[in-house]
């Protein structure tokens, strides 16, 4: 049985798969949202909540996540660097293709094909993310020219041993979370927003988090991760933002746990848009033709 | 923005890498990438040989397996060569060499693709055996699971849509099942004559095979609808007594299969079941069960899969034809040769029987799993186990370690042949 490599591969890659997504949201808008293109999303009134904070929290949210509105499709290749607390390093590298979703009510789709190491050559996931069910998920294993439907359950794993877990990737709609504003506050030299955002979909490994979004452009510069017993687990920096036509694009996000001091660094190239992807290229058994 | 085109074919020693090239309408990477795996085995069998001829004990062999990959810029176009050899100095049948794939691939714009040559194609959801994955022969020299196929000549046509995926299938160029020879292990008392094959279909390895199938998904359901008619890829058995030989019969089969999974939170539940017609009497087999996984177990990152399949197959591979009858008798145009008996259909272990089966995950930086596994018998206890470690050695390198032990076999059970056959294996790989 061939399945180790199947289901190694399955555990390890079980990731959501939504990493453009992490850039699409975080990375949100140009200084002159598309306001005709904000306006068309209604927004969701449980994820807004009631109060005068949580409705704040929400909004500020959803003008950075709404100014990303319009990217259509893009694709770019990622660089993943592992590093240990002695500073050994192990690197890892894919392709990310993502489509846009049609509406707030759904994700975006993502395809990642990984390159390296070795071992995993050609091995792809194919993502279709929902907002509070289970995104549906695919692995790919080219030597045994498999298409697997994967469990999305385990998403306070670590994805590829990394720093990041699956969530991370994969859970970044607005609506996935209820807001809380908490104030302003200077980063870098840049006035944010702070917010602070709590898990409505299952099985988080998050309490809460806390999300620096700038004033300017409105991109999510930090990010801090409470772990279930509410401390504080990881820190998430977002740096070498990069505009491709009014859609901004972090080209580094460099993830640093202070519980196991072990970092990892995800680096992308430059994105293309508008690639001509459509919903075809993300269907399951589009797997089989990418090589 | 500029649209970067990062389309540079790097050749380097003898490796390579096209890289991340990313090509204008696809997901599809671009450029030519070539690449080879190159694994030194060795097999220790715990026991002497069973059978006259056999190996004793170790069994060293290596494979070398090259991939050569070309799209053009826009991914419309695709090629890909795969080879296969494996060199083998105790079993001359184990040393072969195969085409794994060697095919041409368009793509058109409008979701449908066709592709020409040889390749490999999976079908099913099952673990423990894939009963509807019928497109490839099984590759039986290189283990007994049945999970190493060989290439196989095809025009297959492809509609990939928002209702669903179909696909047609047009092959020939029959592709035998091996099997190991007089030297090797895991083997029958009487060798299988793979030079002298009985084919049912008057144009032998020429005659053309059909095959379709519709495939999709709703919600949590993953399903597949297939059908296949043509030479069946797993033979039966003639047994020429006379002649201290086994030669492999190929009938003229059809098959209709579903397969099905149902997934949910971490839990997996799948089913494949065919029905057969063209071994004497139509006959049903089915394999279903779960896999459910723990994830981060006992604090740490490593996960826990839990497996369990049932397996049940009526067919009736128990009865040996000794007076033949008309369909078996048409198989020896002369006359069958005084001594021989035909077996009624191809046998299989996996009648009534029980996989179970856990695999441990580690998710460390160089990707350590174990799986372990065992199907038994539910009538006569039976029991074939397995265990496979595999890890990453740095960037470039792997190691796998495998065994398997036959345990309690039955003299009327067909893993009875295997009872002195347990072993260990050891894989060391490295990447190009």
């Amino acid at each position: 049985m061939k399945t180790v490599r199947l289901m190694t591969a399955a555990s390890l890659l079980a990731l959501g798969v939504n990493v453009a997504p992490v850039c699409a949201q975080e990375a949100e808008a140009p200084s002159a949202p598309p306001a005709g293109d904000a306006s068309a999303f209604a927004a969701d009134p449980a994820a807004r909540g009631e109060t005068p904070e949580a409705q704040k929290g929400y909004d500020v949210s959803a003008r950075s996540d709404r100014t990303d509105v319009g990217f259509g499709d893009s694709k770019v290749a990622a660089k993943m660097v592992l590093r240990n607390a002695a500073g050994q390093e192990s690197v890892r590298e894919f392709t990310f293709s993502t489509l846009e979703k049609v509406d707030e009510s759904v994700g975006d789709k993502t395809l990642i094909v990984f390159q390296s190491p070795r071992f995993y050559d050609g091995t792809a996931l194919l993502s279709h993310a929902n907002i509070l069910d289970p995104d549906d998920q695919w692995l790919y294993l080219p030597a045994s020219k498999r298409v697997k439907r994967i469990s999305s359950d385990n998403k306070s794993g670590a994805f590829l041993g990394s720093e990041f877990a699956f969530e991370d990737f994969t859970t970044t709609e607005l609506n996935k979370y209820t807001y809380k504003y908490i104030g302003e506050e200077e980063v870098d030299g840049m006035m944010t927003d702070v917010i602070e955002r709590y898990p409505r979909y299952e099985k988080s490994g998050y309490t809460k988090q806390r999300a620096w979004v700038d004033q300017d452009i409105y991109q999510t510069r930090k990010v801090e991760f409470y772990d279930r017993k509410g401390d504080l687990l990881k820190t998430l920096t977002l740096s070498d933002y990069r505009e491709y036509g009014g859609i901004w694009r972090s080209h580094l996000f460099a993830m640093v746990n202070h519980q196991t001091n072990k970092e990892t660094d995800l680096q992308f190239e430059e994105y293309q848009f508008k690639t001509g992807l459509d919903a075809g290229d993300f269907e399951q058994n589009v797997l089989t033709r990418l090589r | 923005m500029p649209a970067k085109n990062p389309m540079v074919a790097t050749l380097s020693a003898g490796a390579v890498l096209a890289g991340v090239a990313l090509s204008a309408t696809s997901a599809v990477a671009q450029g030519l990438e070539v690449s080879a795996e190159v694994s030194a085995e060795v097999r220790y069998f715990a026991d002497g040989p069973l059978y006259a001829g056999q190996l004793d004990r170790w069994q060293p062999s290596f494979v070398f397996e090259p991939e050569i990959l070309w799209s053009n810029e826009d991914g419309k176009h695709q090629v890909a060569i795969l080879p296969f050899y494996r060199g083998d100095t105790r079993d001359e049948e184990r040393e072969h060499f195969d085409l794994r794939e060697a095919y041409y691939r368009f793509n058109s714009d409008n979701d449908w693709s066709v592709t020409l040559g040889l390749a490999k194609v999976f079908w099913g959801r099952t673990e423990s055996r894939h009963l509807v994955d019928i497109i490839n022969q099984t590759d039986a020299v290189e283990d007994i699971d049945e999970e190493d196929k060989l290439g196989q000549p095809m025009v297959h046509f492809n509609v990939l849509k928002g209702w669903g995926t179909l696909d047609f299938f047009l092959m020939t160029g029959f592709r035998d099942r091996t099997f190991p020879g007089r030297d090797g292990r895991l083997r029958f008392e009487l060798v299988v004559d793979t030079d002298d094959p009985i084919f049912e279909r008057d144009g032998r390895r020429a005659a053309p095979d059909f095959a379709a199938r519709y495939s999709h998904y709703v919600g949590s359901w993953d399903f597949g609808v297939s059908v296949f008619h043509g030479t069946s890829r797993e033979p039966r058995f003639a047994i020429d007594q006379a002649g201290g030989r086994i030669r492999p019969v190929y009938d003229l089969i059809t098959q209709g299969s579903i397969d099905v999974q149902y997934t949910k939170d971490a839990w997996l539940w799948k089913a494949e079941a065919i029905v057969r017609e063209g071994h004497g009497r139509t006959f049903f087999a089915g394999v279903g069960g779960f896999e459910y996984t723990l994830y981060q177990v006992l604090g740490t990152g490593a996960d826990l899969g839990l497996l369990t399949e049932y397996q049940y197959d009526d067919r009736q591979d128990g009865i040996v034809v000794e007076d033949f009858g008309a369909e078996n008798a048409a198989l020896f145009p002369g006359g069958p040769p005084a001594g021989t008996a035909v077996i009624a259909a191809p046998i299989t272990v996996a009648d009534n029987d029980v996989f179970m089966g856990a695999r441990l995950a580690l998710n460390d930086l160089q990707e350590t799993t174990l799986l372990v596994g065992g199907t038994i018998d539910v009538a006569d206890q039976s029991t074939g186990m397995f265990v496979e470690a595999e890890r990453r050695l740095g960037e470039d390198w792997a190691v796998e370690l495998q065994a398997r032990l036959f345990l309690n076999a039955d003299p009327d059970n067909f893993l009875f042949v295997f009872r002195e056959d347990d072993f260990l294996n050891l894989r060391v790989t490295r990447y190009f």
